[in-house]
């Protein structure tokens, strides 16, 4: 009996077992994964040893990696003594949170009346948001901005907010291919019971979409705290500026000199960013592949 | 009333029907208020611009497309600025596709640990902005930046980059290519939804690793590289940000991408109506790009259902 189980394992040459192969495979992928993930994760290490270091050591060659001393002072001197930081996170905040509102609220209401509502012309529409998504914002930014401007919203936020208001074609497109996804007996058990098409909505899709509106609220944010084009069109006062739009224009004037601060913004900047992607990586996977695959 | 009878032109919509279709409505009319005033409208009044020289302040005057042949007799910089866009586009898709399509199958394998590599090289792609744009403008630095000290260490005097008309193109194009991750995952998602049954098949057929992943993978992940890629482009040719903080479409006008162009006339020389028939080549060449890619896609996307 044992003989008959080792006979086989012996007519193998060692490089063609399977232990053998996986660890070749190991090997392979790991020799090819680890110095590029290196390189991408570098430029985030070099930002952060940057902000940490004296002027004196970011200028010196070759250059160092390890600050010595070790300037935490940095992130405090960056944000506050040339450009008042904690104003445009203020600023910034309530632009996105305004944002995620406004688009949770339209997108939902647009996704919902397309995954579940029977209507003439609704296809037509359908296809038209999809259309939207093609147009290039470039194509609408100039009547949009001669819109705003007849109205006296320049200077203020309202050309920022007031958009997110009525529907972004992309999340109305990821809330109703989720919604889709949510088995119709439930409505029509709820329809049954007397609930209305509204109620349906609050009590029976929206709690089980959570991971879908929490991939919107993401992106959204992610979107808004990134924005720059539409600051830098509409926003004229300094002291109006958005995150984006300040650190753009401290570069503009300290950027030759004092990298270390700007290192240290810059960090600031980006770590919400990244604290949000682990926290929501899998949306964000699920979100990609929701509309990008399946679409 | 008795014709009304007898030939119905539609069938009658009973109450509760027309009520849905009423709350149908309703539910996508904030989508429709923002379609004409953000989006419809806006489409139309750029066509309508586009054909007037107007400065956004003077009265608006009618000139047909004089604009359209303004840009290949008076504007200096328009051949340059297509030129430099096509440039951007082309290597930053060609080459983001390759390196994406490559780490994808990399992050598909089956070893311990991959799901951090796939953390690690996901993230970079969504942390973009004025911030990122900077921090590559101290990677850059031609003195102290990490990229040329880099260089120096395996024998080689870096450029000057970003200072360089030679060589703040491809500072761009390396720079989007730390974003591949996005592209990565999304082709992750086509490798693992290839059904196993397909290379049991060809195993039984006697097929090799090589020819597995030739008469396979390939042609089941090629309509989603086909979607990386039409994606791709369309975004490559908006690029803006990046141009804005990092060059200003410098040295001279070696960065000077279409977008850019369009946003200084616009919104910095007030030609509204000129920068309008900018806005409209840059659609047209989106969708003429992407048509193309739809025509010549059919000779190499396979599609299971054909």
């Amino acid at each position: 009996m044992e003989k008959a189980l080792v006979a086989p394992v012996q007519s193998i040459p060692w490089y063609k077992t399977a232990k053998f192969r996986k660890t070749t495979q190991i090997i392979l992928v790991y020799a090819l994964v680890i110095p590029g993930g290196a390189v991408l994760i570098l430029p985030f290490l070099w930002m952060v040893t940057t902000a940490l270091k004296t002027q004196k050591q970011i200028f010196t060659f070759p250059p160092q990696f390890i600050p010595n001393p070790v300037m935490w002072s940095n992130f405090v001197e960056g944000w506050t003594k040339y450009v008042p930081f904690t104003r445009y996170l203020f600023n910034t905040l309530e632009i996105v949170t305004n944002n995620i509102i406004g688009n949770l609220f339209s997108c939902v209401l647009a996704a919902y009346g397309f995954a579940r509502l029977k209507a003439r012309g609704k296809e037509i529409i359908f296809y038209m948001v999809l259309g939207t998504m093609m147009i290039p914002l470039w194509v609408t930014i100039i009547p949009q901005y001669v819109l705003f401007s007849r109205l006296h919203w320049t200077n203020t936020y309202l050309p920022l907010m007031v958009p997110a208001w009525f529907g972004w074609p992309f999340f109305i497109f990821l809330l109703r291919q989720f919604f889709m996804s949510i088995p119709r007996d439930l409505d029509d058990a709820a329809r049954i019971d007397g609930a209305s098409t509204w109620g349906i909505l609050w009590h029976i899709i929206l709690p089980l979409s959570k991971p879908a509106l929490a991939t919107v609220a993401v992106f959204a944010f992610i979107g808004n705290w990134n924005n720059f084009l539409g600051p830098l069109i509409y926003i004229r006062d300094t002291d109006k500026y958005t995150l984006a739009i300040g650190l753009q224009r401290f570069q503009g004037i300290y950027g030759n000199v004092q990298y270390h601060y700007m290192m240290a913004v810059a960090t600031i900047i980006v770590l919400p960013i990244v604290i949000v992607f682990f926290l929501a990586q899998n949306l964000f996977v699920k979100g990609i592949v929701m509309t990008g695959i399946k679409g | 009333m008795a014709q009304a009878l007898s030939t119905p032109k539609k069938r009658k919509l009973s109450p509760l029907q027309r009520k849905e279709e009423f709350e149908f409505y309703l539910s996508i009319l904030p989508w429709i208020i923002g379609f004409i005033f953000f989006t419809g409208g806006p489409i139309l009044a750029s066509m309508f611009f586009s054909l007037t020289n107007w400065t956004g302040l003077t009265t608006i005057n009618f000139i047909g497309i004089q604009n359209y042949i303004a840009m290949v007799t008076t504007d200096n910089e328009f051949l340059t600025v297509i030129f430099n866009t096509f440039y951007y586009s082309i290597a930053s898709v060609i080459l983001g596709t390759i390196g994406s399509v490559v780490v994808a199958l990399l992050m598909n394998q089956k070893v311990p640990g991959i799901n951090i590599f796939r953390t690690i090289y996901y993230l970079p792609s969504v942390t973009s902005g004025v911030a990122i744009a900077i921090m590559f403008m101290w990677l850059f630095n031609p003195q102290l930046g990490l990229i040329n000290y880099a260089l120096s260490l395996v024998g080689i005097q870096g450029p000057l980059w970003l200072a360089s008309s030679q060589w703040s193109m491809p500072a761009l194009i390396l720079m989007s290519l730390w974003g591949i991750g996005g592209n990565m995952i999304v082709l992750l998602a086509g490798l693992q939804g290839i059904p196993d049954h397909l290379y049991e098949a060809a195993r039984i057929d006697g097929a090799n690793k090589i020819q597995e992943f030739l008469n396979v993978t390939i042609p089941m992940l090629s309509p989603v590289i086909f979607f990386v890629m039409v994606i791709s482009v369309i975004g490559s040719f908006q690029i803006f940000d990046n141009v804005y903080v990092m060059t200003r479409g410098g040295p001279g006008d070696s960065t000077r991408v279409l977008v850019y162009h369009l946003y200084q006339n616009a919104f910095e020389y007030q030609k509204m109506g000129y920068a309008s028939a900018l806005a409209w080549i840059l659609f047209l060449i989106i969708m003429g790009l992407t048509f193309l890619q739809f025509r010549f896609g059919r000779s190499w996307v396979y599609y299971e259902t054909e």
